[in-house]
């Protein structure tokens, strides 16, 4: 079955994730790529909480899931795989064959962020790596909820953006 | 003015502005209760938000409206350095109405307000025996 999304989602796990996306995919196993995450078990703790029984959590480093993308790419079930920044998912996009397309899920206000639509803002670091993605092959859409319309990245970043 | 803030509703979009706000036609006692929603706020955004309401309240009871959601987590990640905090998850208008209206210095407040937001859960249909 394989890897039927390639989210950036700042919440990481959330209803939005789990159930406004899992249903109608019909996810079986999110892969939650993070650093941070993947060294504290209080936090993979935490996360668990947010996941039915039925559907499988697995925390991966940076470097863990590039080596175990062929496993996720072929798991027979569904899958998500989740991080929560653009620098995460560039980083895993470089390391390991198979990420086509990348969907921004929600980056909200941070210093330095602007908005670019109600569920992305962004820094322009930010912006430019999402241009180096698409310019590597990598498909970039936004698109907060299944049955909203992905916006392209041209469109998010917009006409005046650096 | 006093503080009587003693619980902050924490959930998606307007819901919890919302049942203060119905708490408030019911009861007029809707001080006890403060919103606050995670629109527009990331995890760290919303935990700095809750974080600061506390503080400011001293409120010591979080009601959210999902387990899993993202309210949820940031209310659950407070928890650990916030011992004396308790966090009731699926919050509803009866369970609000019953917390407000009682004692808020008895021990058993949040349990009886639980109780009153589970039993008031029900069905009503011409087929309902």
């Amino acid at each position: 079955m394989s890897v039927e999304l390639f989210r950036i989602d700042d919440r990481l796990i959330h209803g939005q994730v789990v159930v406004g996306w899992g249903k109608p995919l019909g996810i079986r196993f999110i892969a939650l790529v993070d650093d941070e995450v993947a060294h504290s078990d209080w936090e993979q703790e935490l996360y668990r909480m947010g996941v039915p029984t039925d559907m499988d959590l697995i925390f991966d480093s940076v470097d863990g899931a590039a080596r175990r993308m062929p496993e996720y790419l072929a798991d027979a079930r569904r899958g998500i795989v989740l991080t929560s920044d653009v620098d995460t998912m560039r980083a895993l996009a470089q390391r390991a064959a198979g990420v086509e397309t990348v969907n921004i899920g929600g980056l909200h206000h941070q210093p330095g962020r602007r908005e670019r639509l109600r569920y992305v803002f962004l820094t322009d670091d930010e912006a430019e790596q999402l241009r180096a993605l698409e310019a590597s092959g990598v498909t970039v859409t936004a698109q907060d909820v299944p049955t909203a319309t992905p916006v392209p990245l041209d469109q998010l970043l917009g006409e005046d953006a650096p | 003015m006093t503080n009587n803030v003693r619980a902050l509703v924490v959930a998606h979009a307007s819901l919890a502005e919302a049942l203060i706000a119905a708490v408030d036609v019911i009861t007029g006692q809707a001080g006890a209760l403060r919103a606050i929603s995670n629109a527009g706020l990331g995890a760290h955004g919303l935990h700095d938000a809750i974080a600061a309401a506390l503080e400011e309240t001293g409120a010591t009871v979080v009601f959210t409206d999902l387990p899993a959601g993202s309210c949820a987590m940031a209310a659950r990640r407070l928890l650990r350095d916030r011992p004396e905090l308790t966090i009731v998850c699926g919050v509803n208008l009866p369970m609000l109405l019953e917390f407000v209206t009682q004692d808020g210095a008895a021990p058993d407040t949040v349990a009886k307000a639980v109780a009153r937001g589970r039993e008031h859960v029900s069905v009503l249909s011409r087929d309902v025996r």
